[in-house]
């Protein structure tokens, strides 16, 4: 059972604000979705290789070929804020 | 003579390229039938976030001059596309179904959709979505719900609802979408068309929003299982900038259409040796839905392959190893979205911790939100081994499971969706009942299969009802070869809903 205070660490953690209505909901929610989860712990899993991926790709190599990027102006376009040719943010420490 | 308006839509590529051919109709004419038919028609299914219709006027007047030229015309020319919220296209917003990117106008274009548009194909719109593909029926899209062509009652499946609803209704004729869980099979099966997700790795995913990396692909859309192979011989294929798309020594020619028209049903699937999923076709799958089973098997022994049950014992694990690594991987995708570089930012907080919480807490929605919690929560410091490592585990456990019943079979049958669709709102309330719904999808995903939903038959209220057929890594045009004998078969894809029956009255 998951109990407030994980909603609240896990949602700190992710960079979520919750009201208290959300908290209660998520609690319930998320709770019952877990326990759901626990089935896998009948699964005998000793020695298996987790899988992390559909394939088994390890290095992919390239040609090292210059390429001309689309420069920082059109990546800017999109900022919320920006300062000549920087993204702005709020102040990041006092 | 040249063909009316209303005859233009509902059609398949091969009429429409020989109509372009034949100079009997223009792509521009063809264009313009397909956007009278929406502007009478999506009001009521709401399949689009956003139509292009600068876009397309330049691609159909494009496709015309070569035709006047006298050029050898590609593959999709003058093909009316529909693309989901999730794939870049500059110029216009790529919302992925939220608020956090409801302004987004990305800088770059998806490969599969500069494919797609370097075959001549014409661009409709952007179809609606569940928010980031987090949804089994398009209800979780913070602009709008769609609504199945079929009826307006219920849903259209998801995430990938609007481009099935839109190949449905006949508002385009093919559809990119993509499928993490199921999010292009599911929604093809409730819209009564075909909808597949290629082997993982064949269609380049850059460009798309990602969701779950190891799972994500795009896939078409058709009202046929040729124009399904013509659009994916289109859009697969090797992408510099997709480090996890298959080398292009892994697919050999790509022609995925190659034989499906010429060929029999019988010559189609001869020799073929197809098992049926025990695990997929029990509890939890509608009586209605496990008949078609029965019935599609049976025309699949009729036409000379060899039918039997097979065991796929971790399959009915599915549900919440997909849950945990969707959701893990999701959290950590998703992090992108702060607030820094695109999409909204709350403008009122004072620093910047601040400005993340607010941003994503108001840019997000409460399923996202769901997910990002409960994917942070299985990576979260003491829980990673008892709930992500052993995900992974169980997911090699059923990829061994598959490989073992691939040894000796070619293909696999199970059902696309336990049900036919759902009614508008009927699972919203219970996150839980809403997975439920992918259980017969998700194995492919984590796998890394190939999967296609094709009709194959009628359910409660006359609702679809679609098979799906899964197949080994890279046997996608075997998949292809069978779904298409199945469908020479049957008369169930000829069958089309009330919208594209009133077109043009």
């Amino acid at each position: 059972m998951i109990t407030v205070e994980d909603v609240e660490h896990v949602a700190k953690l992710a960079r979520l604000r919750l009201s208290a209505d959300e908290k209660k909901l998520y609690t319930e929610q998320l709770g019952k979705i877990i326990d759901f989860f626990a089935e896998l712990n009948a699964i005998d899993t000793t020695g298996v290789e987790p899988m992390s991926h559909a394939l088994s790709v390890t290095n992919v190599m390239r040609e090292d070929e210059v390429e001309t990027p689309p420069g920082h102006e059109i990546l800017l376009k999109s900022a919320p804020d920006r300062d000549d040719a920087f993204f702005r943010v709020p102040k990041i420490g006092d | 003579m040249a063909a009316t308006k209303n005859e233009l839509v509902g059609r398949s590529t091969g009429d429409l390229r020989k109509l372009l051919k034949d100079k009997s109709v223009s792509s521009v004419e063809i264009l313009r039938a397909h956007q009278d038919h929406i502007a009478h028609l999506d009001k009521d299914i709401q399949a689009f976030l956003c139509l292009t219709p600068e876009l397309a006027e330049k691609q159909a007047k494009n496709v015309d001059a070569m035709i006047a030229r006298g050029d050898e015309l590609p593959a999709l020319a003058g093909i009316p596309v529909a693309l989901k919220d999730n794939m870049c296209v500059p110029g216009y917003k790529t919302t992925c179904g939220s608020q956090i990117l409801k302004d987004f106008e990305p800088p770059h274009q998806s490969t599969a959709v500069t494919r797609l548009f370097d075959a001549g194909a014409i661009c409709i719109g952007k179809t609606n979505m569940d928010e980031f593909a987090m949804g089994s029926s398009t209800e979780n899209s913070s602009f709008q719900p769609t609504y199945n062509p079929w009826n307006k009652s219920y849903v259209p499946g998801g995430s990938s609802g609007g481009s099935a609803a839109a190949v449905s209704a006949g508002f385009s004729v093919i559809a990119l979408g993509s499928d993490t869980g199921g999010s292009i099979r599911q929604p093809a099966s409730l819209c009564g068309v075909v909808g597949m997700k290629p082997t993982y790795g064949t269609v380049s995913r850059f460009g798309l929003v990602a969701y779950a990396s190891s799972l994500d692909q795009i896939g078409p859309f058709a009202r046929s299982v040729e124009d399904a192979a013509i659009t994916l011989s289109v859009i697969a294929g090797h992408d510099k900038r997709d480090s996890t798309s298959l080398s292009k020594y892994s697919f050999g020619e790509i022609n995925y259409a190659k034989g499906l028209k010429d060929s029999s049903a019988e010559e189609l699937v001869s020799g073929l040796k197809i098992g049926i999923i025990k695990e997929l076709n029990g509890d939890g799958i509608d009586a209605d839905v496990r008949k078609t089973v029965q019935e599609t098997a049976e025309i699949f022994t009729k036409l000379g392959a060899k039918v039997e049950e097979v065991s796929i014992p971790t399959a009915k694990h599915a549900l919440p190893v997909y849950y945990i690594i969707a959701t893990a991987e999701a959290s950590a995708n998703l992090s992108r979205y702060d607030g820094v570089r695109y999409g909204f930012r709350d403008e009122n907080a004072e620093d910047i911790v601040s400005m993340y919480m607010a941003t994503r807490s108001q840019g997000f929605g409460a399923e996202v939100k769901r997910r990002i919690m409960l994917g942070t929560y299985a990576l979260s410091s003491g829980y990673y081994d008892a709930y992500y490592k052993k995900a992974q585990q169980v997911r090699r456990l059923m990829k061994d499971d598959f490989n073992k019943v691939f040894s000796t079979y070619d293909l696999v049958l199970c059902p696309t969706s336990p049900t036919v669709a759902f009614k508008v709102g009927e699972k919203t309330a219970d996150p839980l009942t809403m997975y439920l719904t992918d259980i017969a999808t998700i194995p492919a995903n984590l796998a890394g299969l190939p999967g296609i939903s094709v009709p194959a038959g009628f359910g409660a209220q006359g609702l679809p009802i679609g098979i799906q057929i899964l197949g080994n890594t890279l046997s996608d045009a075997i998949l292809l070869k069978a779904a298409a004998a199945f469908e020479k078969t049957t008369e169930f894809h000829t069958k089309q809903p009330p919208v594209l029956l009133a077109q043009g009255k």
